[in-house]
């Protein structure tokens, strides 16, 4: 039995169709990625499998049970932490902690085991207002409430936005050790390089899901036309190249021959060239610029984002 | 020697007994990209603060767009241009109308907010949804708009706070075309970001932390010095000898 | 489950005693308010500016200035022309003119004598202020008839309130505004706060019911107003001076009820409001300004156009007001206010019933 069955779902809020048709399955214990930016529906999604929204059209389950007609269930056993911080500002972190364990009607000793390691690290402040914290402990107490009741899955909307880069990759590192306990836990993220930490992903914009893999899986289809068949060898379609002046750089490579797209990505350009391409050619059309260096490079999920989202 | 349109010396900020920004000194040059990282918590917002003319620094000087940031904040506030991600546009008037008001806000005469609203307008293929909402429009379409907005006035300096929060990977690198375009076109940019990758966009970086900069380099010779593959990685060894914040 | 109920009352008590600046406006509210109608603002008249004229300035005309002058209640100017009426008036330099007949003494020995006769005095007065003008002509007509108690023109008897003290007015009606703006805003603020911070959400998704959530916000807000409620009734009793001997517990009885009653309110209040401003503008709108017009409060009102009439009918506060006049003015026993009880009790059960009805555990 999967954690986790989305079939077909579709939600609109007056015009705007947040979700449009998305099916997925998560099984037990697995990380799941939603990547995608704003309006890709990844919070609605969220509420809607936390229960606090109903479907328009299709079915969905949390845990075997069904979240129109059983969510009670549901909520018994989910850990939900949504896109704001949603923790009682004007408390301390202390008494957030027992506030949840009441909520849920658990005493705060009965999972320390499994809050401990999170917790352990802000408890230093635990008379601090939550209010006071940074950005990156208000993710850790978030997290410390939402796994107060030991729940079987665990949904976290963007929990690593606005965060910087040290608490975001410590924040990952909790949610490996998390799923090592057995937890399922389905994960929303704008940030695609932090794709590559999570089990399966699914790439979301505008209310679909453009394509759902392993991050390595997806990333090989860069290549192959249609997404869904194999990875074959066929030559590299994507250069990294830099010069001088990348702003006019990025300007006249797009106008070289075979040059699909070229975009900035890094201290690089990513540069997209179908089969009429010509290294040499694209050097000597180019002469003008200095210092500049081409070379073929594997694809990242973001390439293949922005391929999908252009098709 | 080329020139300088920020700088700043010793510039510090106490809150009490907090320093949030401790002696701080870097210059910007005109036509740099100049990327302001920092950990939560390490002072960049206080840094930023000053710098755009909204709080007076508590020690140190500076100028910026040749105004001194101890003196001299309403001048600073009339020749930079600001975007963030939390405040840009009115959602309930319409392109035309944001665009006219702040032309308003920043002094423009009649005649020259016609003009340059109508060019902005075309130079973004914007013209048809001229009386559409702002807030009608999709995220990525509004912050391409903020940003023509907050560059209205042709400041020397655009400071932009984390403007490209969530947003898709396409229209992210859209609106970091349109601000290569400004920097070549000889405005300077000063930008925070989360984005390690974007900070790899930058002329220059800068990293802040526990309220002092830390590293100030080209990306390239950041990594070198800190024998390091990206932006990530240099950043990430920097801010985990952090001792505040957390 | 007992127990996590009084840990969410803990939790609620914290909040408000965390936000120090709004707890204690909302415990000296009532005594800024009791304190400025009781001394500051008064709708009593004193200090009444009274000119005389009088042409045939005889012995009893003289007294009876005397009298008025003597009275604290009025200020003489000054003995006047007939002419002069008007221009003392517009002046401003008094509120009225007291018109002594020329044949003052005569009219009075053939009224004695049980002769219809034309009026001895006559007020003149300036009614631009209307309240003023009201109230000191019954002052004025008070202190010249019971020199004359034997030849009274007019009869006229003031019970429960002879002074006609605005303190005992005012009482009621900063007791039904004060809960209401407590016990209503501030409990339907506090429930749309959690939905916009976004806490609402996770309280949702627990296996706990909501409205355990939202009584336990409730009680805080209860404990405040009974808090409240003692702080006003010590003022009355002991700074005021209203007579409250022996209506003690019926002036709890009803307002505890009156309490329940807008905590429905609150809770209403919070079903239909998305954001804390909507809260604060519907209570405002609809709770406030109601219950300032329509109960009685302020206006009295017999005064509504025939149409109006019924509509005070569905504001708790007038029956609330009502009940306490009753009671702590008149000194009835909680017998007479039976009527008012009944009506907010059923009123409570109804609202809290629809609100309950109202509150969704999902987001639409």
């Amino acid at each position: 039995m999967s954690a986790i069955k989305v079939e077909n779902i579709s939600k609109s809020f007056g015009k705007t169709k947040a979700l449009d048709g998305v099916s997925f399955e998560v099984a037990r214990g697995e990380l799941f990625g939603l990547i995608g930016p704003d309006g890709a529906g990844k919070s609605t999604l969220f509420r809607l499998l936390t229960t606090l929204l109903n479907p328009d059209f299709g079915r969905a389950e949390v845990d075997g049970f069904d979240i129109v007609k059983e969510y009670r269930d549901i909520r018994k056993r989910v850990g939900y932490m949504p896109g704001r911080f949603s923790l009682y500002q004007d408390l301390t972190v202390e008494e957030n902690l027992n506030f949840f364990a009441a909520l849920f009607g658990v005493k705060v000793e009965d999972t320390y085991d499994l809050v401990a390691p999170i917790y352990r690290q802000i408890e230093p402040f635990k008379t601090r207002k939550a209010g006071k914290l940074s950005g990156g402990m208000k993710q850790k107490l978030a997290l410390s409430c939402a796994l107060i009741h030991r729940p079987s899955v665990l949904f976290l909307d963007e929990p690593t936005t606005g965060v910087d880069a040290v608490s975001r990759s410590e924040f990952w590192d909790m949610l490996s050790d998390l799923k090592q306990k057995g937890i399922t836990i389905l994960v929303s993220t704008p940030y695609m390089d932090e794709a590559s930490r999570c089990d399966r992903i699914a790439l979301c914009n505008e209310g679909r899901i453009l394509s759902i893999n392993t991050p390595k899986d997806i990333v090989s289809g860069f290549n192959s036309h249609s997404q869904n068949s194999s990875p074959n060898p066929v030559p590299t379609t994507l250069y990294a190249i830099s010069a001088e002046n990348m702003y006019q750089l990025l300007l006249s490579s797009r106008k070289c021959k075979g040059v699909v797209e070229c975009y900035p990505f890094g201290e690089m350009h990513h540069l997209v060239v179908d089969e009429t391409f010509d290294i040499e050619c694209f050097k000597k059309e180019l002469t003008d610029m200095k210092g500049l260096r081409i070379e073929p490079i594997n694809p990242t999920i973001e390439d293949m984002f922005i391929k999908l989202m252009k098709q | 020697m080329s020139d300088v349109i920020i700088s700043v010396k010793d510039l510090t900020k106490r809150f009490g007994d907090f320093t949030a920004v401790n002696r701080i000194t870097f210059d910007v040059e005109r036509g740099e990209i100049f990327g302001f990282l920092g950990a939560n918590g390490a002072g960049k917002t206080t840094a930023m603060r000053m710098l755009c003319g909204l709080s007076y620094p508590t020690s140190g000087s500076g100028t910026v767009a040749g105004y001194d940031v101890m003196r001299e904040g309403e001048m600073i506030k009339r020749h930079i241009g600001y975007m963030s991600q939390r405040f840009s546009l009115y959602n309930d008037l319409t392109v035309w109308e944001n665009i006219r008001l702040f032309a308003g806000i920043y002094g423009l005469s009649k005649s020259e907010t016609e003009s340059r609203a109508t060019e902005l307008l075309r130079r973004l293929n914007f013209t048809s949804e001229r009386d559409t909402l702002v807030g009608a429009l999709p995220l990525g379409w509004k912050q391409k708009l903020s940003f023509a907005v907050a560059t209205i006035h042709r400041p020397e300096v655009v400071f932009l706070d984390e403007p490209t929060g969530g947003v898709d990977p396409i229209t992210r690198r859209q609106f970091w075309e349109m601000i290569y375009e400004a920097a070549d076109s000889g405005t300077t940019i000063f930008v925070t970001t989360h984005y390690m990758d974007e900070a790899e966009y930058c002329t220059r970086v800068s990293i802040m932390v526990d309220g002092e900069v830390r590293a100030l380099d080209t990306p390239a010779r950041l990594k070198e010095q800190f024998v390091a593959e990206s932006m990530d990685e240099v950043f990430r060894i920097l801010a985990r000898g952090a001792k505040r914040g957390e | 489950m007992k127990n996590n109920f009084l840990s969410f009352v803990k939790k609620e008590s914290l909040h408000i005693l965390r936000d120090v600046r709004t707890m204690m406006i909302v415990l000296l509210i009532p005594v800024v308010l009791m304190i400025l109608f009781g001394f500051a603002i008064s709708t009593e008249v004193n200090n009444l500016d009274v000119a005389v004229v009088a042409p045939n300035r005889t012995e009893s005309v003289r007294q009876t200035v005397d009298r008025l002058s003597r009275n604290p209640y009025f200020t003489l100017i000054d003995y006047i022309d007939n002419n002069d009426i008007d221009k003392v008036l517009r002046s401003g330099k008094a509120n009225v003119v007291v018109l002594f007949d020329e044949d003052y003494d005569k009219l009075l020995a053939q009224r004695s004598e049980g002769i219809d006769t034309k009026p001895a005095v006559q007020f003149i007065f300036d009614a631009s202020n209307t309240n003023l003008a009201q109230t000191g002509a019954i002052y004025l007509q008070n202190a010249i008839a019971t020199e004359h108690s034997q030849q009274e023109m007019l009869n006229m008897h003031l019970l429960y309130n002879p002074q006609m003290k605005s303190a005992y007015n005012f009482v009621p009606g900063i007791m039904g505004l004060i809960f209401i703006l407590i016990c209503a805003m501030m409990t339907s603020i506090s429930i749309v706060r959690e939905k916009e911070v976004g806490t609402m959400e996770v309280l949702l998704v627990s296996p706990v019911r909501p409205i355990k959530i939202i009584l336990a916000k409730m009680i805080p807000y209860f404990v405040i107003s009974c808090i409240n409620l003692v702080t006003i009734l010590l003022i009355a009793r002991y700074l005021l001076y209203i007579p409250l001997d022996g209506v003690w517990g019926g002036v709890i009885v009803m307002s505890i009820v009156y309490l329940l009653l807008s905590l429905a309110l609150g809770l209403f209040i919070s079903t239909v409001s998305s954001s804390q401003v909507v809260a604060l503008l519907v209570s405002a709108m609809v709770l406030l300004l109601p219950m300032m017009m329509l109960s009685g409060m302020l206006f009295p009102l017999e005064n509504l156009p025939m149409i109006l009439k019924p509509l005070p009918n569905i504001v708790p506060a007038r029956w609330y007001i009502d009940a306490i006049r009753k009671l702590m003015i008149m000194g009835l026993p909680l017998s007479a206010v039976m009527k008012e009880l009944i009506i907010l009790v059923i009123m409570a059960f109804v609202l809290m019933g629809i609100s309950l009805k109202n509150f969704k555990d999902k987001l639409e």
